[in-house]
């Protein structure tokens, strides 16, 4: 931070203060804003510079690139909030490729009134996120909307990567007698937001699984890489929609074991409360791989050997099925499909 | 998960089915009705008919609060959610059903309407208390299990002097719904639908207990086992109704001890009686005009009943021709047979009323179960081992 800006970077009453329009305005204020809040918390070289973008090297190899928005409510829950979110989100979008994340870019818009604080807790968040994971946010934007037009905060991160070679993971490559392997328990995230929502605020000791995969990614890429089909992150739609996207992509279908898929007691118990079904529910923090069977051991071996994947498990396998269902063997011996959610998730009346 | 976790035991459960493979003779056939979506969604959901043998079938029923509103009442209601000055609540699984004009209560929230989707009678209630400015409705709908909730609000209501809360009220009658089914000709004629029996929802007789059943066991000469929501619930009812039939007995039989009376709860009735009469009529969809099937608010509270407050107009209204829900409702036909089913009506695009909420049938059978259709075809699919 240069001079100029430390002195009137004081201005900025982080503590007490709120957005207003003049913070997306363009001139001083906005200055302020960025730089005692968001340079200050995503400090690097590529921000210090200045520039209105970032000029990086690019390594050699094939780039993946990737963009999403986030728009959760409630901004902060147990085990995150959006800003984590956020730098999780998109590393774990090119993850999926196998690709090793190198940046992240970061866009927000604030609506008017919003707590300089809450500001500073997200943008601090996303630093930690993003220095932990060894991705940078080296570029970004900022608008302030009125009052009314936006909830609080929307952020949108974009990230690009390079996948190593040799590796070229595709939505279509499941084949009858590929593994699928989960990651680890479901619904975590999804629960835990849900509990903080207004007008559903429940006691769940459940905290979202928000995490970065990369590293997981790596270990798995060493452990088997090129046995790996594809790889998804089952958030929105829980694995329920993650499972029929590939099913319908790869024209497969899916046979998948109940007991296999690890449900913590207390999502399950919310899910009951609720009245939804975990296989539904968003995680942040887990991921869903199709694999070859020879090369299912190995990568599970990997998988369980990280932090990230202690609980991964091959819950079940890709058969011929020009329906593309994905059909599930229930605790009870029998079977049912796992379908697409109908519309948004709502609760059963009784 | 204490109180879940025993009632979802695989093994247990594979062990009555066992047991039901033993009773059962296999020399004649048992179809019985679960009446509640809820257990339809149970069945469908963990697979219990794949348990049972060939020649004991289940045969889903109308007990969709959802399902059976009729679709003039889904306008009335969205009719209402659009004036300016009133703000409605509901249960969520109802924002999606649609009236005679394609909208849904999710889309005259988009189109700006004051909707709010609560989990209980007391969010309505602190909506209404925190925003004094606005008419806030209550969309009450259910059988008797979410009949007693709504005489509380009101009775909170009327203790806090609230003037700005009201019902719109839809709650129906079980036993009513089940005296029309038996008493159809489908299934009163002989030799056109068969019903051995009934499992009763759990629920429902928390409340009104198991005694309002043994006029139907005895009249019509079928057994009823009222049963909880679990898998192994549902499963341990069929064994019981499996063995009442073998015997030659048909009587009113408590699988629910667990929360179930035969009187039910005495406090919960008493409430209820206090703000409701039973109305001569009500219409349920797929069903039609059922006499003393439905309840409404006594005048004394005509001030709380939005019907009467703001005037409500409900205009009875068709389901498609083409569509079968008022055969499946009654047992008569099963989801696959309708030839809308899965074409044009799907849980995205429900076009009769048991594909409208999750615990239909129609619904039940398409989430989880249309493998098993497909597997019938020729060219069938393989199915789960």
């Amino acid at each position: 931070m240069n001079m100029m800006m430390e002195a009137y970077s004081r201005n900025l009453d982080v503590a007490n203060g709120h957005v207003d329009l003049s913070h997306g305005a363009g001139g001083r204020a906005m200055g302020q804003l960025i730089e005692g809040i968001f340079h200050k918390a995503f400090d690097n070289i590529w921000l210090r510079a200045g520039n209105d973008q970032s000029a990086f090297t690019v390594p050699g190899g094939r780039m993946v690139m990737s963009t999403d928005g986030y728009v959760v409510s409630p901004l902060f829950f147990p085990g995150g909030n959006i800003g984590s979110l956020a730098v999780h989100g998109t590393i774990n979008d090119i993850a999926m490729a196998a690709a090793r994340p190198l940046y992240l870019s970061a866009s927000f818009i604030i609506e008017e009134g919003f707590p300089l604080a809450d500001l500073e807790r997200i943008a601090e968040s996303m630093g930690v996120a993003s220095r932990g994971a060894g991705v940078p946010i080296i570029t970004g934007d900022t608008k302030v909307v009125e009052r009314g037009k936006a909830d609080g905060v929307f952020i949108s991160t974009s990230g690009v990567g390079v996948v190593p070679d040799g590796l070229d993971l595709r939505a279509d490559a499941a084949r009858p007698g590929d593994a699928v392997i989960l990651s680890g328990s479901i619904g975590d995230h999804g629960i835990a937001v849900m509990s903080k929502r207004e007008n559903l605020e429940f006691d769940a000791a459940v905290v979202s699984d928000s995490a970065a995969l990369h590293g997981l990614v790596t270990a798995m890429v060493e452990a088997g890489g090129r046995q790996i089909r594809l790889m998804r992150d089952p958030t929105r739609g829980g694995i329920a929609a993650t499972l029929n996207e590939i099913a319908s992509q790869s024209k497969v279908g899916f046979h998948i074991d109940e007991e296999a898929i690890p449900v913590k007691p207390e999502v399950a118990a919310a899910c009951e409360l609720l009245g939804v079904d975990p296989l539904n529910v968003a995680n942040e923090g887990k991921l869903v791989a199709v694999a070859a069977p020879e090369g299912a051991k190995a990568i599970l071996a990997a998988m369980r050997a990280h932090p990230l994947g202690r609980e991964a498990a091959v819950v079940g396998h890709v058969v011929a099925d020009d329906d593309c269902f994905v059909q599930m063997a229930t605790s009870f011996g029998g079977g049912r499909i796992v379908d697409w959610l109908s519309g948004e998730q709502l609760p059963r009346i009784c | 998960m204490k109180y879940i976790d025993e009632y979802r035991n695989g093994r247990l459960a594979r062990d009555i089915a066992r047991q039901i493979a033993l009773t059962a003779d296999p020399a004649r056939s048992y179809h019985f009705m679960e009446f509640c979506g809820g257990h339809t969604h149970v069945i469908s959901r963990y697979g219990l008919e794949d348990l049972l043998p060939d020649n004991v079938r289940m045969v889903h029923g109308p007990g969709c609060p959802v399902c059976v509103l009729p679709i003039g009442r889904i306008g009335a209601a969205i009719a209402l959610a659009m004036r300016p000055e009133i703000t409605l609540c509901t249960y969520g699984d109802l924002m999606r059903v649609r009236d005679k004009n394609g909208w849904s209560l999710l889309k005259a929230k988009a189109a700006g309407a004051d909707i709010r989707m609560v989990y209980s009678t007391l969010d309505a209630l602190k909506i209404a208390e925190a925003e004094p400015q606005r008419e806030v409705v209550f969309f009450a709908i259910g059988f008797e299990t979410t009949t007693p909730p709504t005489a509380l609000v009101l009775k909170t209501a009327i203790a806090k002097g609230l003037g700005n809360f009201s019902i719109f009220c839809n709650h129906v009658l079980t036993p009513a719904a089940i005296h029309s089914i038996l008493e159809s000709p489908d299934v009163s004629k002989p030799g056109t639908i068969k019903i051995d029996g009934f499992i009763g929802p759990a629920h429902v007789s928390a409340v009104i207990g198991t005694k309002p059943y043994e006029f139907f066991a005895e009249k019509f000469r079928k057994p009823v086992v009222v049963a909880g929501f679990e898998p192994l619930d549902v499963i341990q009812a069929v064994l019981m109704l499996v063995r009442q039939i073998n015997d030659g007995r048909h009587v009113v039989e408590n699988q629910y001890i667990r929360a179930v009376t035969r009187l039910g709860n005495v406090k919960a009735q008493a409430e209820v009686a206090n703000f409701f009469e039973l109305r001569e009529s009500f219409e349920w969809r797929g069903l039609g005009e059922l006499p003393l099937s439905g309840l409404r608010l006594r005048p004394r509270y005509a001030a709380y009943d939005a019907e009467n407050r703001f005037s409500m107009v409900t205009v009875t209204a068709e389901d498609n021709p083409a569509c079968e829900c008022g055969s499946i409702l009654r047992g008569v036909q099963k989801p696959a047979d309708c030839k809308l089913f899965g074409r044009v009506c799907t849980p995205d695009t429900p076009m009769g009323s048991c594909m409208v909420s999750s615990e239909g049938a129609c619904a039940a059978h398409w989430t989880y179960g249309r493998f098993r259709t497909k597997a019938r075809q020729p060219d069938a699919g393989r199915a789960v081992a």
